[in-house]
């Protein structure tokens, strides 16, 4: 079967950060919007304790601000999306118009989701972070690229080394990131491991074997 | 070269390499449940896809269940619809549903040991990153996202790439006291909660050997607090006698050759590490966190440490800001902390040892007044062995609200949820802000026998001491 490939390799826009360590899947989503079957209602929900009051005020989050307003790129810190393995985090965040993240790392299933649905999820040093956290703040409205080819992020003005594993940037780069085509190409092999590799199978409770 | 239990297990399942250089991994069982298949099975319908291997799936309802009235239609439209569209998903796909009269039902990290679906040297799966809990039986057991879930139902594959493994071993002999969980939150303190971002960490040493089933799948459920997205123990005699007779272990005459096959799976013993960690038994105490990240923990006589300890300024932040969330302060003990709600459960400890261990010194005690306390079995097997054992009794006659199979209070998906600032001594598995419902409520994390203290002295406390003449 053949592939259909989307690569993606340049990413130009505003840029919007959600500093700190540890910024959990709660944070980026909470529980409550988790009530759905399908993603469409996530769409504008990102962070959304982090951005609103209790009575639905806003408490003046970076992503309100109109400058930062239609960003592209999520500025974060470390171990960004750790906690549940819910693709409503990635989702919410692709489905607010982000179309990449930058952090200092990214937590293991978070990072594969984001992949998964064509969200590259790329790391920065911290202290390159350091710096382009001071100038977002400086200048929200500047548009930078991020660039997949030539790992980089630039702002026209100074330009970060970035870091993804070989494996999802080649993903990205030749547009198979979402894998589900390439993993019907060997059924024979699947078949073979579906007879072999033994599966849990219900016996009744008293059978004699 | 001795290979460890994940290379042999990532080895067997295989497929082949993707052009991209990850690996095609075939899954020996997934499990899925409401919250993160509907999407799947939307995107497979719209593709066209069918199930490939709807004998390897296994579904169960937790997360939205109500835990005190679970007749439907739900008072919630939201659940309710949730739980239609998995039992038609699972019909449709001629999927195993353990549905809410099938006696079967629970949490799914729960029910997929206690059936023996979850075996030693398979690959295991589900849209829920507790599915490292499934690594006690020593299997490679992960979480995974809805589109990831898609996959494995329309092609029973997924593309990975394998994690560095990382022995944990825990020497020496625990403390009356403490507990799995303790020995959990030691961990994830130590290491820190992206420490394990990677690996996959498989528990080892005299601790884990003596251990029993239950307190593994503890441990190995709270792998991925600490950033490993697998965590594993190799199968041994416990696991084989934790396993048969359960309703989906093999039978009869099939039993010896896969408990052969399955000692084939456990590490050699010269086995290379990418990484060795030792934790010394005698350092862990009875164990709580203060903070909004697991790894913000001290022993029960310590007191909260001091900003100027703090490893770097990243961390000096956290710290500061999850003080000022808890509304604790630095130099403060932990004891002594009044709690408002007390929460025995979930698929860290909603477990049969855990209820085990708490009964009895529940007898002739009562929580204390003001003070809400939950215990919520985490299956209805659990919940009928609990009945059976008079354990519920226990419970309930000590004030405790015995409720019916669910996540419950772990996480805010159902009724059962914190008010406002209220703390909360919990047995569940992530302190996060906002987590047990409401966007200001505060966890405090901890063993079954530190949340049966706090209930009946309505304080965090120190299990030794509120229950002295009791064998811990």
């Amino acid at each position: 079967m053949p592939a259909i490939l989307h690569p993606i390799t340049t990413i130009t826009g505003k840029a919007v950060p959600v500093p700190g360590a540890n910024m959990d899947t709660d944070r980026i989503i909470p529980a409550r919007f988790l009530k759905c079957v399908t993603f469409d209602e996530l769409a504008g929900k990102m962070f959304y304790d982090e951005r609103f009051n209790a009575d639905g005020t806003s408490k003046g989050h970076p992503i309100d601000d109109p400058q930062h307003a239609g960003a592209a790129i999520l500025i974060g810190g470390e171990n960004f999306g750790c906690g549940s393995s819910r693709e409503h985090a990635p989702q919410a965040i692709k489905r607010s118009g982000i179309r990449a993240v930058v952090a200092e790392s990214f937590a293991e299933i978070f990072f594969g989701n984001s992949s998964g649905i064509g969200l590259p999820c790329v790391c920065a040093d911290a202290p390159d972070l350091a710096i382009i956290h001071e100038k977002l703040a400086a200048h929200p409205e500047v548009e930078w690229t991020l660039d997949l080819q030539a790992m980089q992020l630039s702002d026209g003005t100074a330009t970060f080394a970035l870091h993804m594993p070989s494996e999802p940037r080649e993903a990205f780069l030749t547009g198979r990131w979402d894998a589900v085509t390439e993993l019907m190409n060997a059924p024979a092999r699947v078949e073979e491991l579906a007879r072999t590799l033994p599966a849990p199978a219900y016996t009744p409770p008293n059978h004699a074997g | 070269m001795g290979k460890t239990l994940y290379q042999k297990v990532w080895e067997a399942h295989t497929v082949g390499t993707l052009p991209d250089g990850r690996t095609q991994l075939f899954i020996a069982t997934h499990y899925v449940h409401e919250v993160t298949s509907p999407q799947a099975f939307a995107m497979l319908r719209e593709s066209g896809l069918p199930v490939l291997h709807p004998e390897r799936t296994f579904a169960t309802v937790d997360h939205i269940i109500p835990t005190d009235d679970q007749h439907e239609p739900f008072a919630d439209d939201r659940a309710q619809k949730m739980i239609s569209a998995l039992r038609s998903n699972c019909r449709e796909a001629g999927i195993r549903f353990f549905d809410l009269p099938s006696g079967q039902q629970g949490i799914v990290h729960m029910i997929g040991p206690e059936l023996g679906i979850s075996q030693p040297g398979m690959t295991i799966v589900c849209g829920d990153s507790h599915t490292a809990t499934h690594g006690a039986v020593g299997a490679v057991a992960m979480g995974i996202g809805s589109t990831q879930v898609r996959d494995v139902l329309a092609t029973q594959t997924l593309a990975l790439s394998p994690l560095k493994v990382r022995q944990v071993r825990v020497e020496g002999r625990l403390r009356p006291g403490v507990t799995a969980k303790d020995v959990a939150l030691h961990i994830i303190g130590k290491l820190g909660a992206q420490g394990g971002l990677g690996f996959a960490y498989e528990f080892a040493g005299s601790v884990v050997e003596q251990m029993d089933m239950d307190g593994r799948l503890t441990l190995c459920n709270l792998a991925i607090e600490g950033a490993a997205r697998c965590g594993y123990v190799n199968p041994d005699e416990t696991t084989y006698a934790y396993l048969k007779g359960r309703p989906y272990a093999p039978q009869g005459a099939n039993w010896d050759a896969a408990v052969k096959r399955w000692k084939s799976f456990a590490s050699d013993a010269d086995a290379v590490y990418d990484d060795v960690v030792r934790i010394e038994a005698a350092d862990i105490e009875p164990t709580v966190t203060w903070g909004t990240s697991p790894d913000m923990s001290v022993g029960i006589s310590s007191t909260l440490p001091e900003l100027s300890l703090a490893k770097n300024e990243g961390q000096r932040q956290a710290w500061q800001a999850a003080y000022e969330y808890m509304k604790f302060a630095p130099g403060e003990p932990m004891r002594g902390k009044k709690v408002d709600v007390v929460f025995i459960g979930s698929c860290t400890n909603g477990r049969m040892q855990d209820f085990r261990a708490v009964a009895p010194l529940l007898k002739g005690r009562h929580v204390a007044s003001g003070v809400r306390a939950l215990a919520v079995p985490g299956s209805q097997m659990t919940a009928e062995m609990c009945e059976n054992e008079g354990i519920a009794d226990l419970f309930r006659e000590a004030g405790f609200e015995w409720r019916l199979p669910g996540c419950s209070m772990c996480l805010a998906m159902n009724p059962d949820k914190l008010v406002g600032d209220q703390l909360c001594a919990s047995t569940s598995n992530r302190n996060f802000k906002g987590r047990q419902g409401s966007p200001t409520g505060r966890t405090l994390l901890m063993s079954p026998l530190m949340a049966a203290a706090a209930a009946v002295t309505g304080s965090i406390s120190d299990p030794r001491e509120v229950f002295p003449d009791t064998q811990l």
